[in-house]
C-alpha cells in the first residue's frame, strides 16, 4: 500500500522518541550526555550547528554511523526542522541503535530559543574543490587545510630553492608567503628557477614570483620584500611569520638567518645546493640543533664556491626546494617527523640520500647556554676576518 | 679499507671521484693515508699549524666525530667516512 510523507512521519514518531530543545540543552554537558549527530547537508552545517555536534549527512548516515557512535550509545539526531532526523532515526533503530532520539523542531528551533550555536570556520566550495586531494588525507583534512590557509611562510630568496618551494607552498594553499629577494630575473636563472619566465627577464624576482603565484592560487597573499635581508631589517622581516625557508646563496645571509631564527624563535628550514649535491635540515630554536651546532664556521671562499662559480644541476634545486616545502608544511600542520636533528645529504649522481645525526652542541656559539647572541658583521666574519685568517686564500 | 666520500669542492683534488677506498683504523689514520695519496686535500682541510679546520665536519657513518673521539674515533673496514664542509649555494649567482 502506498504511503504519503505524513504516513511515514507518523510511523517514525511511533518508533523514534522526540526530545525537546530545552531538555536537550539541559542534557548536553550533563552526565551521560547524548551524542548529537547533525544529518543536514554540508551547506546547512556550515551556516551553524549545535556545539559538540558531529556532522554525518543523512545520505551517508547508515554507512558512517559506526564510525561515530556505538549501538548502545544515546544519540540525538538533528536536522533543520525535525523531520529528516525522525526518518533517519527509524533507519538507525532498524540497525540496532536503540537509544536514538530526534530533536523536535531541529536546529531552527534550537537557534530560535537562543541556545549556543557554532559557526565553523570552513573552506569555501571553491577551496573544497581546489584542496580536495589534501583534505582526503586524514593527517591533513579540512582542519589542516584551514591551518595552511592561516599560515605565513617567509622565503629568503626567490631563486633556485625559493622557486620550487614558493610554488608548491602556494599550490598547497599556504595563505601568506613573504618573498625576500632584491635581485632581478636573468636568462641564466631559467634553467632552474621555474617560477620565472622568459618574458619576465629583467623584472624583480620577488615581483615575478608574485605574478606566478597569483596566477596559480588566488588564495595566497604575496608580500614582496625587494630587499636583501640584513642585521637591521631581519627581525622586522621575520616578525609575524610562522616559518622561515632559507634559500639564500651565501654564508653571511645563512649565519644571519641562523641567529635571527634563534632570536625570534622561528623555525628555520634549511637547504643548500652545489652541482649534484644538496643538504637539508630543520632548525627548531632551542629544541633541536641550530645551524651553528652543525656548521660553527663557514669554509673560506675557495672551499665554498657559489653555484654561479661552480654550477648546479637545475633539477637538484627542485628536489631540495621541495624537501624544504615538505618540511615547512609539516611544521605548520604539526604532523610527522621533521629533519630536526638530522642533516640530509642528497647525491643526485649516485642517487643516494644519506642521513647524518646532528645534535645540539652544548658549547654552541649560537644556541648554547653561554652564547652571547647578537647580530655581527657577517660579511667580515665569513670572509675570515678575525677568525681563520691563515686559511683564507683570497 | 674504509670508504671516504669526497664533497664536490674537493673532488678536483682527488682526481674527480666521489668515493675512495682508504686504509686506516682511526679517523686520523684514514686522513693521513688520504693526504699521502692526494696532498692537495691536506692543503684544503688542515691549517698551517697542522689542525683540521673548524669548518670541516667529519662523520663516520652517520655520526659526527666531534661528538665521539674526534680524530681517534675508530674506523672499520665497512665504515664510511664523510667529509662535509657547509655549502652556501641556493638562490642566485655569485654575489
Amino acid at each position: 500500500m502506498a504511503q504519503t510523507y505524513q504516513d511515514l512521519l507518523t510511523a517514525a514518531r511511533a518508533e523514534v522518541p522526540e526530545v525537546q530543545v530545552a531538555e536537550l540543552a539541559e542534557r548536553i554537558g550533563g552526565v551521560g550526555a547524548p551524542l548529537v549527530v547533525d544529518v543536514r547537508e554540508q551547506s546547512e552545517w556550515d551556516e551553524g550547528h549545535l556545539p559538540g555536534a558531529v556532522h554525518v549527512p543523512r545520505g551517508f548516515l547508515e554507512s558512517r554511523i559506526a564510525g561515530v557512535a556505538t549501538p548502545d550509545q544515546p544519540v540525538v539526531l538533528v536536522c533543520a526542522g525535525g523531520f529528516r532526523s525522525l526518518l533517519a532515526g527509524r533507519n538507525l533503530r532498524e540497525m540496532g541503535y536503540d537509544h536514538v532520539e530526534s530533536l523536535a523542531g531541529g536546529y531552527t528551533r534550537w537557534k530560535q530559543a537562543g541556545h549556543e550555536v557554532v559557526v565553523p570556520h570552513t573552506l569555501t566550495p571553491e577551496q573544497r574543490s581546489r584542496y580536495s586531494r589534501h583534505t582526503l588525507i586524514p593527517e591533513v583534512g579540512e582542519e589542516g587545510q584551514l591551518k595552511l590557509l592561516g599560515a605565513k611562510v617567509l622565503l629568503i630568496g626567490a631563486g633556485g630553492l625559493g622557486s620550487p618551494s614558493a610554488y608548491y607552498l602556494a599550490a598547497a594553499g599556504v595563505g601568506t608567503l613573504g618573498l625576500v629577494d632584491d635581485d632581478v630575473v636573468d636568462a641564466s636563472n631559467l634553467q632552474r628557477q621555474i617560477i620565472h619566465t622568459t618574458d619576465r627577464v629583467g623584472m624583480l624576482k620577488a615581483e615575478s614570483a608574485k605574478i606566478a603565484i597569483e596566477a596559480l592560487n588566488p588564495d595566497v597573499t604575496v608580500n614582496v620584500h625587494a630587499t636583501r635581508i640584513n642585521r637591521d631589517n631581519a627581525l622586522e622581516l621575520i616578525s609575524g611569520y610562522d616559518v622561515i625557508v632559507d634559500g639564500a646563496d651565501n654564508f653571511p645571509t645563512r649565519y644571519l638567518l641562523a641567529d635571527a631564527s634563534l632570536m625570534s624563535r622561528t623555525p628555520l628550514v634549511h637547504a643548500s645546493i652545489l652541482r649534484f649535491e644538496g643538504h637539508a635540515s630543520v632548525f627548531l630554536p632551542y629544541e633541536g640543533p641550530c645551524y651553528r651546532c652543525v656548521f660553527p664556521e663557514p669554509p673560506p671562499p675557495d672551499l665554498a664556491p657559489s653555484c654561479g662559480e661552480a654550477g648546479v644541476l637545475g633539477v637538484l634545486c627542485g628536489v631540495m626546494g621541495n624537501i624544504q616545502a615538505n618540511e615547512a608544511l609539516k611544521l605548520i600542520l604539526g604532523i610527522g617527523e621533521t629533519l630536526s636533528g638530522r642533516l640530509l645529504v642528497y647525491d643526485a649522481l649516485g642517487m643516494s640520500f644519506t642521513e647524518l645525526k646532528v645534535r645540539r652542541d652544548p658549547n654552541c656559539p649560537g644556541c648554547g647556554p653561554d652564547a652571547h647572541l647578537e647580530f655581527r658583521d657577517y660579511d667580515a666574519w665569513c670572509a675570515g676576518i678575525g677568525r681563520h685568517l691563515e686559511a683564507v686564500r683570497v | 679499507m674504509s670508504t671516504v666520500r669526497v664533497p664536490p669542492v674537493l673532488r678536483a683534488a682527488v682526481g674527480g671521484v666521489r668515493e675512495l677506498s682508504v686504509p686506516g683504523s682511526t679517523v686520523a689514520e684514514v686522513l693521513a693515508a688520504l693526504y699521502a695519496a692526494h696532498p692537495e686535500v691536506r692543503a684544503q682541510l688542515v691549517s698551517e699549524s697542522g689542525e683540521l679546520h673548524r669548518f670541516v665536519n667529519i662523520y663516520v657513518n652517520d655520526e659526527d666525530v666531534r661528538l665521539h673521539e674526534w680524530l681517534e674515533t675508530p674506523v672499520g673496514d665497512t665504515d664510511t667516512l664523510l667529509i662535509l664542509p657547509a655549502m652556501a649555494g641556493g638562490a642566485t649567482a655569485s654575489r
